[in-house]
């Protein structure tokens, strides 16, 4: 049983961090109808920020941790903001398969240009928060699964508020539903893009940081696997739906820590495929997500 | 308030307007007629901003051709598309909410919003209701509702009697006149239901294949036999 409860633990832990991850997919995915494939990258580029803020603030302090975290997400919601602005912008109006390539070519690019800058060699990631072990009746806990779920509850919680009941998330919901009409109500559709550009590129940075607490060799790919797992977890949750990719990423990394906790251990990252591929068959829909019809 | 002179749209090689030239006085209401395809909605849609043009556009003496539409909002213009267009997804009040997208005074917005109510009472009491549940009319109402919470000067209608119920029409186009005379809004209405909008209307323009072939006075026109054996059944 506590075998049991310690898996579930550290499964919960994993999968907030996809969630953070396929919050961003599922944003742009909403607004935008395509898939940001850069959106991994965005992530790992904010792990290496956490690393160099690292070399300035003081590492095992929450001041220093939470001042990796802020400098992160800004980095990052500029980068996606920039990347938006002048990657798929421009092709806004072409077709959607053309965006879908250049977010490709995007990703290629940040990953060779991390190689550049960052260096090819893996970096190893300083402990920026205090770090403790708790033990619960024979279940362990770390300080940091502690901080993942705090700070995933938190982050989640702020922006279905900024989703559901700001004029701004308003306006999110409005561009997604259909532009055109919202342009006619006077938004800018340009601004509310670069908004969700801007929080789902933050909460990537979040997911680099905090991920790389858990697992802290860093190097400019180290996006891929995590970034097209949470994609999934996206899919699974249904596409476009924000509760649904914060549940998909939950209840994938559930299923994985539960799959490398087995003798089939060697096919973890085989089973979040083999997820996509029952969704797809399945329910294409996801878990939470509706097929709309609409009403004419 | 609104003078278009020979505007021009074309949908890749096909051209939809041949250069038509318009106007509306300030505090009328005027209508474009015609038969389905004659370019009715992309006339609307050109001078709202939603299409490429060519040609002029004068709003109160300004030329917008090609102005982005979101700006063209905070001018004072507001466009109620054909298909009505609201935020399914969201509820009636947000949906209002979103059509003061660029009113900062909120006594202003409680105003507009009051008004609103008084012409369309069955909106307030689907306040809370999701806007893609109501029925084809209400959706109607809150599309021009949403209109007008934008505090327009001048107000684009596009097909507001499509797809909706005998009964509820005739109450639509008594609002429209009253939006026009108790708020002073100046209309441009486009209408397939051509005796309607004659009624309505105090000028009208009659729209065949992206030309315009008759303008007059909305009286007249309804005694033109052409327009009477065309548009008018019979």
């Amino acid at each position: 049983m506590s075998e049991f409860l310690q898996q579930v633990i550290n499964g919960l832990s994993l999968g907030a961090i996809y969630a953070l991850i396929a919050l961003g997919y599922t944003m742009v995915y909403g607004i935008l109808r395509f898939i940001n494939f850069a959106h991994s990258d965005v992530f790992m580029v904010g792990a290496f920020m956490g690393f160099y803020a690292g070399k300035i603030l003081p590492h095992e302090s929450m001041l220093g941790g939470i001042g990796a975290l802020v400098f992160a997400m800004l980095v990052c919601a500029i980068l996606g903001i920039l990347i938006e602005r002048f990657a798929y912008r421009p092709l806004r109006e072409g077709s959607k398969l053309t965006v879908l390539i250049t977010a490709i070519g995007v990703s290629l690019l940040l990953e060779s240009g991390g190689q550049y800058l960052f260096g090819a060699d893996p970096k190893s990631f300083p402990m920026m928060f205090p770090s403790k072990e708790f033990s619960l009746g024979g279940i362990a806990i770390s300080s940091n699964q502690i901080l993942v779920f705090v700070a995933t509850a938190v982050l989640l919680v702020a922006l279905q508020f900024i989703v559901l009941k700001t004029k701004i998330g308003t306006a999110m919901r409005a561009v997604s539903f259909n532009p055109q009409a919202a342009s006619l109500v006077g938004i800018n559709n340009d601004v509310v893009i670069s908004f969700t550009f801007g929080i789902g590129s933050a909460l990537a940075a979040v997911g680099g940081i905090l991920y790389s607490s858990n697992y802290p060799s860093i190097d400019p790919y180290m996006g891929i696997l995590p970034g097209l797992k949470a994609f999934v977890a996206a899919v699974l949750g249904g596409i476009g739906n924000i509760p649904g990719a914060a549940m998909g990423g939950i209840l994938l990394g559930v299923i994985e820590t539960f799959v490398n906790g087995s003798r089939y251990s060697t096919y973890t990252d085989a089973i979040a495929f083999t997820v996509l591929i029952l969704i797809l068959l399945f329910k294409p829909a996801g878990i939470l997500g509706k097929l709309h019809v609409e009403k004419v | 308030m609104l003078q278009v002179k020979n505007l021009k749209v074309n949908y890749g090689a096909i051209s939809a307007l041949h250069g038509i030239s318009l106007e509306v006085k300030q505090g009328d209401i005027v209508t474009l007629i015609g038969a389905n395809g004659a370019g009715k909605t992309t006339t609307l849609k050109a001078i709202s901003g939603l299409l490429k043009v060519d040609g002029e556009v004068l709003y109160n003496g300004r030329n917008i051709a090609n102005v982005a539409p979101h700006k063209l909002v905070g001018l004072g213009m507001a466009h109620v598309p054909e298909g009505r267009m609201v935020f399914a997804n969201l509820t009636v009040a947000e949906n209002l909410q979103m059509g003061a997208y660029l009113q900062r005074d909120k006594r202003a917005i409680e105003h507009d919003r009051a008004f609103v109510f008084s012409i369309f009472p069955r909106l307030a009491e689907r306040q809370k209701q999701i806007a893609g549940t109501l029925s084809g009319g209400e959706q109607q109402m809150l599309a021009i509702g949403r209109a007008l919470m934008s505090r327009p000067k001048f107000l684009m209608l596009d097909e507001p009697s499509l797809g909706i119920a005998p009964i509820l029409v005739k109450t639509i186009f008594e609002k429209i006149v009253e939006i026009n005379q108790k708020q002073g809004i100046t209309i441009l209405l486009v209408e397939q239901n051509a005796n309607l909008a004659l009624e309505v209307s105090r000028y009208g323009y009659v729209l065949e294949t992206g030309h315009i072939i008759l303008q007059d006075s909305s009286a007249a026109l309804r005694q033109n036999p052409k327009v009477k054996s065309a548009y008018l059944g019979g």
